[in-house]
């Protein structure tokens, strides 16, 4: 199980709202996927979701039980940038949560207990297609691969919760799109509940079960930060698999003004709403 | 006709290049000592090879009159202790303090600016107070290396902790690592490469702190053997120290490199010392 609901979040650096009015529940095991302008707050979502700073107002609950007051080892992340370890081959990054968990002195395990974790972690190395890899350092590998290696090591603490924020945004569309067959993948394997951020819409519809669209309500001309945004559109995505393709063409057409604009002063994604409607 | 700044010496021509300027440094004092020593047999400025021989001979491989030892082997042994010393009790502290300072905000708040304030503080100017408070033996030379380093290698430390990107540090949390984990395997060994640049570069001040209080207060050692003999203008003695010194000073530069390229084969080419 692993069931959110977010009351009445709140977020703000001084006078500066970032995010205001967030409600949210989500089912265990659904795919959000959240887009919305550059800077208007989908990574400070995120770092919320992952306990790396509290809200400034409202609560978020997995599971009925407020999450713990640090980053820990139920909600797993994926960052664009950064998140596996460079001193560490390919298997040594995958076994390092299997390491710290069984041994908390030393963080390492040897002998045959290190050989069951590499067994452990085998089935996942394989899964990410990097079986060739195993004794790599990082520096070698490429983007995709480093990325693919992420969601694996992020995967073996078995998180309930897995956050991903912009992990494709570095990568060529070929590899994205083999990307996202793994992602899906693992998905239906492990079960556990995703929030994605994109800034490409084609792949927030592609892959989420859910839309959520991030965007300022409430606007004041004279203080551009005393609102924050707030989910604006919430979309279920019955079939994922297959969007409509209308839905898509508009995607398409709205992607390129999603990224190059700022945090937009006037409600956002018209086109996306009337499609919606 | 290729640009100077695009004209590159093939393999020997590195060599060759790299080994004229010696040669001309060599060439240079022999002329002039020959030159000297053809107007006074008995100039000590500019010694001959021959008694450079001498020397070597009497100090390396001739037990001394008076304490029975090979003078060069022992006060080469005194200083190496002293040396290593330090800088190993500097590491240890700086390793501590460092990754403290880097990784935990209540320790940075409370000892970065005592550090940046020490590391100001001119170690050869505390002397005095070191000699003065652990008297003139072993203990007050070390406490100088240590004091003259350790500010800097934590400095340096702490820098390079604070700079590991803050991904890391929460990707290590949501993989379940407590703060003991994240200091073993995730910080220490990734700044374990910067400890080794910052301790080669800790090198020449080291020696400078060691040669200097070998020459105030000491009873052997290569600082305090040439200011001995600095009163008999025994430039004989006194060249092959300061030779010997800079090739000690180089092998221990040149194992700390080859360590640090052979242990340390995950780091990306151009961060590679
Ligand atoms: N610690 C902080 N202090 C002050 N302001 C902050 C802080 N963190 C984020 N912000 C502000 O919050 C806003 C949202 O930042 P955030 O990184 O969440 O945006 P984002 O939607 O992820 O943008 P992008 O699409 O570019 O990644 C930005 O205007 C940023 O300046
Ligand atoms: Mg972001």
């Amino acid at each position: 199980m692993s069931r959110i609901s977010i009351r009445k979040l709140e977020q703000s650096y001084g006078a500066v709202t970032v995010l205001e009015r967030i409600n949210l529940d989500v089912a265990s095991g659904e795919f959000c996927t959240i887009v919305g302008a550059s800077g208007c707050g989908k990574s400070t979502f995120l770092r919320l979701l992952l306990s790396e700073e509290r809200p400034t107002r409202g609560e978020i609950h997995l599971d009925g039980a407020p999450i713990s007051e640090e980053p820990c080892a139920d909600r797993g992340v994926v960052f664009q940038r950064y998140s596996v370890f460079p001193h560490l081959t390919v298997m040594e990054n995958l076994i390092l949560p299997l390491e710290l968990r069984a041994a908390p002195l030393s963080g390492r395990l040897y002998g045959r207990p290190r050989r069951e974790a590499r067994e452990r972690a085998g089935h996942l190395l394989s899964r990410v297609g990097l079986d060739h890899a195993r004794d790599a350092y990082p520096k070698t590998l490429s983007g995709g691969m480093q990325q693919r290696l992420a969601i694996a090591q992020a995967l073996i603490p078995k998180p309930k919760v897995l956050l991903l924020d912009e992990p494709f945004g570095a990568l060529d569309p070929g590899t994205r799109l083999r990307m996202h067959e793994i992602l899906l993948g693992l998905w239906e394997e492990e079960k556990m509940t995703v929030f994605m951020v994109t800034h490409d819409l084609k792949e927030g519809f592609k892959l989420g079960t859910r839309l959520l669209v991030f965007d300022k309500l409430r606007w004041d001309p004279d203080a551009p930060q005393a609102y924050g945004a707030t989910i604006t559109y919430d979309l279920p995505l019955e079939d994922h698999r297959s969007p409509p393709p209308a839905l898509v063409a508009e995607a398409e057409a709205e992607a390129p003004r999603q990224t190059s604009r700022p945090c937009n002063p006037r409600p956002c994604n018209r086109g996306l709403a009337d499609v919606a409607r | 006709m290729a640009r100077a700044i695009n004209r590159r010496p093939g393999r020997s021509g590195q060599i060759l290049l790299g080994a004229l300027p010696f040669v001309l440094l060599a060439a240079a004092y022999l002329l002039a000592s020959d030159a000297r020593l053809a107007v006074n047999p008995n100039d000590k400025l500019l010694p001959s090879l021959e008694s450079f021989a001498a020397a070597i001979d009497r100090l390396a491989f001739q037990p001394d009159a008076r304490k029975g030892t090979y003078l060069l082997w022992a006060d080469t042994w005194a200083s190496l202790q002293r040396l290593v010393l330090g800088l190993s009790i500097a590491t240890a502290l700086a390793l501590t303090a460092g990754i403290a300072i880097g990784l935990l905000p209540m320790m940075r708040a409370a000892f970065a600016p005592v550090v940046a304030a020490l590391s100001m503080v001119p170690p050869l100017a505390v002397l005095p107070i070191l000699f003065i408070v652990f008297g003139l033996g072993e203990l007050s030379k070390v406490v100088l290396i240590v004091f003259g380093v350790t500010p800097f290698l934590i400095r340096d430390l702490s820098f390079a902790v604070a700079a590991l990107p803050r991904e890391q540090l929460v990707k290590a949390q949501t993989l379940g690592a407590s703060s003991w984990q994240i200091v073993t395997r995730v910080v220490l060994p990734q700044v374990l490469p910067r400890l080794v640049g910052a301790l080669r570069l800790s090198l020449g001040p080291a020696w400078l702190f060691l040669i200097s209080s070998e020459a105030i207060a000491a009873t052997e050692g290569l600082g305090y053997r040439i200011f001995l003999v600095r009163r008999y203008l025994a430039m004989d003695v006194i060249l092959p120290y300061v030779a010997w010194i800079t090739l000690l000073a180089f092998l221990l530069d040149y194992l700390l490199q080859r360590l640090s390229r052979s242990a340390f084969r995950w780091l990306p080419g151009e961060q590679s010392l």
